[in-house]
């Protein structure tokens, strides 16, 4: 029944459509204009509005930069994630003044130069000094900003460490991570996912003396201030290791093992204390309490951001950052290979 | 073909006799024709549907993206058990952005665009009489048919379609145990794409081979309008880089079903050890992105060269910076090829190659400001008419600008840590690509409209059309940006998951609206396109007072495109309101009075 409702709404539609057309058609026919010719009328309307719709554009990009900006990640709450933030601001401002710059001119020019009969447009074909100087000056501009991005860049892959960086193993399956921390010696046992057996879920080959002493948990602790040397391995497609507060992200690719580093500084707890962030958790519970939904703590995070399958949107595990001997207590907790395989 | 050898013999030439083409009947006019006029409107019309499925689908999974989990009959209606009681199934929802992707990449934006517009304007603007090759033409059309026909059929099979996003990465797309869409789905995905490379490239040859043999006399290099131009630098990009698609494809075909391991090396899936060993997906990632990376500038081009074209003719002024403007398309051209890697700058590439994409990437933004800057200039001093196809080539200059600067973020390698995959990049490359790329489109259906259908579309409705289109275009993606500084994934079927998230809701909410009204907007223009096809005013011979060959043929469709001999081309198309003559325009064929000073 529905569908023959709609089936009949959408022709009266199109008939309306088409009737509707007639009487325009008539109507041009006797103010005896071709209706595809553009008017000086036209030309008028459409340059008024494209200046406005410049305007409102500018305006409501500051607007959203108001509303919206307090939305956006707060401050990086690792070592380098400082420069990243940096770098991005520095873009930005880049990024804000050519928009403001070009799009004005666009929309202004558009409306100052709309067409009228009694105008003739300037015969202008080029000039080899303007156009040497638009070239010439995003060079440079963008040689500025090549030159500080493969800075950063090379600084946050390769970083030179003072202190030894603990090993942790990020493992990625269809829909969850697993963690594997290095234990005593710091290093990594063998593994493969031709040993997953059982309760060797990430595949560890227990006959790798390195081995014994890795941690399996289900759970990322990490000390303030140490650097931490990220292995990402993926059981069965490609998942990414996305942990946007720590301005971090690596692939992890199945048959392969990819690695970041990082160095966090600033603990959950602290950053429980920050005003931008205590004031993101006050909107959002207030949302929350609304929906009748439970309250939330700001957390660390890792979650996936690479298309893995149909519950890739709710691959998460939460990340909590704390003093080295808070640290070392729960590490301490945790079970070796050797106690639980 | 021998005609067509014939029309090639006899472009130069006096008093070619049109009475001994062979007599038309129903299916070699309207079916398999190898008129480029009729194929050109066939892309058109093909792309046109697939752009309103294409639009549709990105409505449907936007009505979940705001209101996640919601009950919605209509998509109970057109997904079936997709959508159980109303509530999207979330591999239905990959599905739907994956072949929304594919849909608007390849068979709108690629064969919709280049196809309809590469194949109209080629030989009327150079002075031909048809393609080199009208069989090849045809043939050319017919893949794309044939890919779309196979491309929709895979939208009923039982497992659903393709749905491990549109660059179909393996081992995701490899193994239909790690996803329902990786089934049947994604054979037939492989399948259309297979036949529409091939269709693709054969149609891209026929354009280079056109462009360099066809040209009538006196149609020089430095004659060609900037659309041959685009045209020809596009389908040289096509040639180049459709293959290797084609062997990531051939590649991801034998691992899925003949048990190679290109991309596939130490996986278990779904509780089963896979035996594959030694390939490696990051492969796939090189080869997939070294067509996919030029083809950002396979959909660009061929816009920029229309809304060249279009902002000249409309600003009754010549094009600024002619040659500066041929010189940004090679420029761009050339480095399109060497920058595919900053899409993969955090997949576990060696990090010196990060530094090198990023050097290359951001060295495309000086060839892309000079294009920007050109087009102002063109409109500095102009006397603007506004016809909706200027309307739409404005707002390409404004979303070229919005969306290309964005890109000095995505392309620094260092930035792209925090902000690869999230929404930043879908309000990126949807302004500066999809936008751009689209507008470049709607104001080639207005602006030659008249040469495809000989009548004339409906003025206050192309107004109408683009206002809402402009408005609801920047209200969708415009606060992308937000949600993805915000940290938000691409991807995400919900992001009700994570409470840091619940703050973007209402934006999500924003956005959807205006993406419902934007699409609904675009009826507007299909009503406009179908109603003057049939009942629009005639045509006259040049409506819109343009310089270019196209608008000296009859409006009348013919075999060949001029009755008589070739027009001669006497200068280059750009003498707008040049001193000395009392029209505004100078078409080419008019030859340079004496002392007058040619460009």
């Amino acid at each position: 029944m529905t569908g023959i409702i709609t089936i009949v709404v959408l022709v009266l539609a199109v008939i309306t459509a088409l009737q509707l057309m007639r009487v325009f058609e008539l109507s041009t026919k006797a103010r005896k204009e071709v209706e595809y010719e553009v008017t000086d009328r036209d030309n008028n309307y459409q340059g008024w509005l494209m200046l406005l719709f410049g305007i409102a554009m500018i305006v409501s990009l500051f607007w959203m930069l108001y509303a919206w900006l307090p939305v956006t990640l707060p401050k990086p709450s690792s070592e380098h994630g400082v420069a990243i933030d940096s770098l991005f601001k520095i873009s930005m401002w880049v990024i804000i003044a050519m928009f403001l710059l070009v799009q004005p001119v666009l929309f202004y020019f558009a409306w100052r130069y709309r067409g009228a009969k009694d105008r003739k447009a300037a015969y202008y074909e080029h000039n080899n000094r303007l156009e040497f100087i638009w070239t010439i000056v995003p060079a440079i501009i963008l040689a500025v900003l090549i030159i500080f991005g493969m800075t950063t860049w090379s600084n946050v892959m390769s970083p030179k460490n003072e202190k030894e960086p603990i090993i942790v193993e990020v493992y990625a399956q269809q829909f969850k991570w697993i963690i594997r921390y290095a234990g005593e010696d710091n290093k990594l046992g063998y593994a493969n996912v031709r040993l997953i057996k059982d309760a060797n879920v990430v595949g560890v080959d227990t006959l790798d003396l390195l081995s014994a002493d890795d941690k399996v948990t289900s759970e990322i602790h990490l000390p303030v201030g140490r650097p931490v040397l990220f292995r990402f391995r993926s059981q069965d497609v490609i998942h990414s290791a996305y942990m946007p507060h720590f301005r971090a992200q690596m692939n992890c690719v199945p048959g392969m093992t990819t690695q970041f580093q990082f160095t966090p500084s600033v603990t959950t707890a602290d950053i429980r204390q920050d005003a931008n962030v205590q004031a993101k958790v006050a909107r959002i519970n207030s949302l929350r309490t609304e929906k009748g939904l439970e309250s939330y703590a700001y957390d660390y995070l890792l979650l996936c951001n690479k298309v893995c399958g149909s519950a890739h949107y709710n691959m998460q595990m939460n990340i909590v950052v704390e003093s080295e001997e808070e640290y070392a207590k729960w590490l301490a907790e945790q079970k070796t290979i050797a106690e639980t395989l | 073909m021998a005609d067509h050898a014939h029309a090639h013999d006899s472009a130069h030439g006096e008093g070619h006799d049109h009475d001994e083409h062979p007599v038309d009947n129903f299916w070699t006019k309207y079916v398999f024709s190898t008129d480029h006029k009729m194929i050109a409107k066939q892309f058109l019309i093909t792309g046109m549907f697939m752009g309103l499925i294409g639009v549709f689908m990105s409505m449907l999974f936007r009505l979940q993206l705001a209101w996640p989990g919601e009950s919605f009959p209509i998509l109970e209606t057109f997904l079936g058990k997709w959508a159980p009681d109303g509530v999207l199934d979330p591999n239905m929802y990959l599905a739907l952005v994956t072949i929304h992707g594919t849909i608007m990449v390849f068979f709108v934006l690629t064969a919709g665009l280049s196809g309809t517009f590469s194949n109209l304007l080629i030989p009327l603007q150079i002075g031909a009489r048809d393609m080199a090759s009208g069989f090849l033409n045809m043939i050319s059309y017919w893949l794309f048919f044939a890919s779309s026909v196979v491309m929709l059929t895979s939208l009923f099979v039982e497992t659903g379609p393709a749905s491990g996003g549109w660059t179909v990465y393996p081992p995701l797309s490899a193994l239909p145990q790690a996803m329902p869409g990786s089934g049947a789905g994604m054979t037939l995905w492989l399948v259309s794409m297979t036949l529409f490379v091939g269709g693709s490239l054969i149609g891209s040859l026929n354009y280079i081979v056109t462009v360099i043999n066809l040209r009538t006399k006196g149609m020089t290099m430095t004659r060609l309008p900037l659309t041959i131009w685009a045209f020809l630098v596009t389908a040289i990009l096509g040639v180049l880089s459709f293959p290797v698609l084609l062997s990531a494809a051939l590649l991801l075909i034998f691992d899925r079903s003949m048990g190679t391991s290109f991309y596939l090396s130490d996986i278990m899936v779904a509780g089963e050890l896979l035996s594959n060993q030694g390939g490696s997906p990051i492969l796939y990632e090189h080869l997939f992105w070294f067509l996919g990376h030029p083809e950002v500038y396979i959909i660009l081009l061929p816009a920029l060269g229309i809304t060249s074209e279009v902002i000249a003719t409309n600003s009754r002024k010549p094009i600024f910076g002619y040659r500066a403007m041929i010189g940004s398309i090679l420029a761009i051209a050339f480095l399109s090829f060497i920058v595919w890697g900053h899409h993969m700058f955090v997949t576990g590439m060696n990090p010196f190659l990060g530094s090198v994409f990023t050097f290359t990437t951001l060295l495309i933004a000086i060839p892309s400001a000079v294009k920007a800057f050109n087009y102002i200039t063109t409109l500095w001093k102009g006397n603007i008419q506004f016809t909706p196809a200027m309307l739409f080539s404005i707002a390409l200059v404004s979303t070229f600008v919005a969306g290309g600067l964005t890109g000095i973020i995505l392309g620094d390698s260092a930035l792209d840590i925090n902000v690869h995959d999230t929404y930043f990049v879908v309000a990126h490359f949807h302004i500066v690509m999809g936008l751009s790329a689209i507008f470049g489109m709607f104001a080639g259906v207005y602006h030659w409209f008249p040469k495809m259908y000989g009548r004339m579309m409906n003025k206050t409705m192309g107004y109408l059309h683009f206002w809402i289109s402009f408005v609801t275009a920047y209200g969708v993606f415009f606060p992308m940006h937000f949600t993805g500084l915000a940290g938000l994934p691409r991807r995400y079927y919900s992001s009700a998951e994570f409470p840091i998230f619940d703050e973007l809701h209402d934006i999500n909410v924003i956005i959807t609206f205006f993406a419902i009204g934007g699409g609904i907007a675009q009826l507007i223009f299909i009503f406009n396109f179908f109603y003057s096809m049939w009942r629009g005013p005639k045509a006259p011979q040049n409506p819109w007072r343009s310089n270019t060959l196209e608008w000296t043929a009859p409006v009348e469709h013919m075999h060949g495109n001029w009755p008589g001999a070739i027009p001669e081309v006497q200068r280059w198309p750009y003498d707008y309101s040049k001193p000395g003559y009392d029209e505004d325009f100078v078409p080419q064929d008019v030859p340079i009075k004496e002392g007058e000073h040619a460009h």
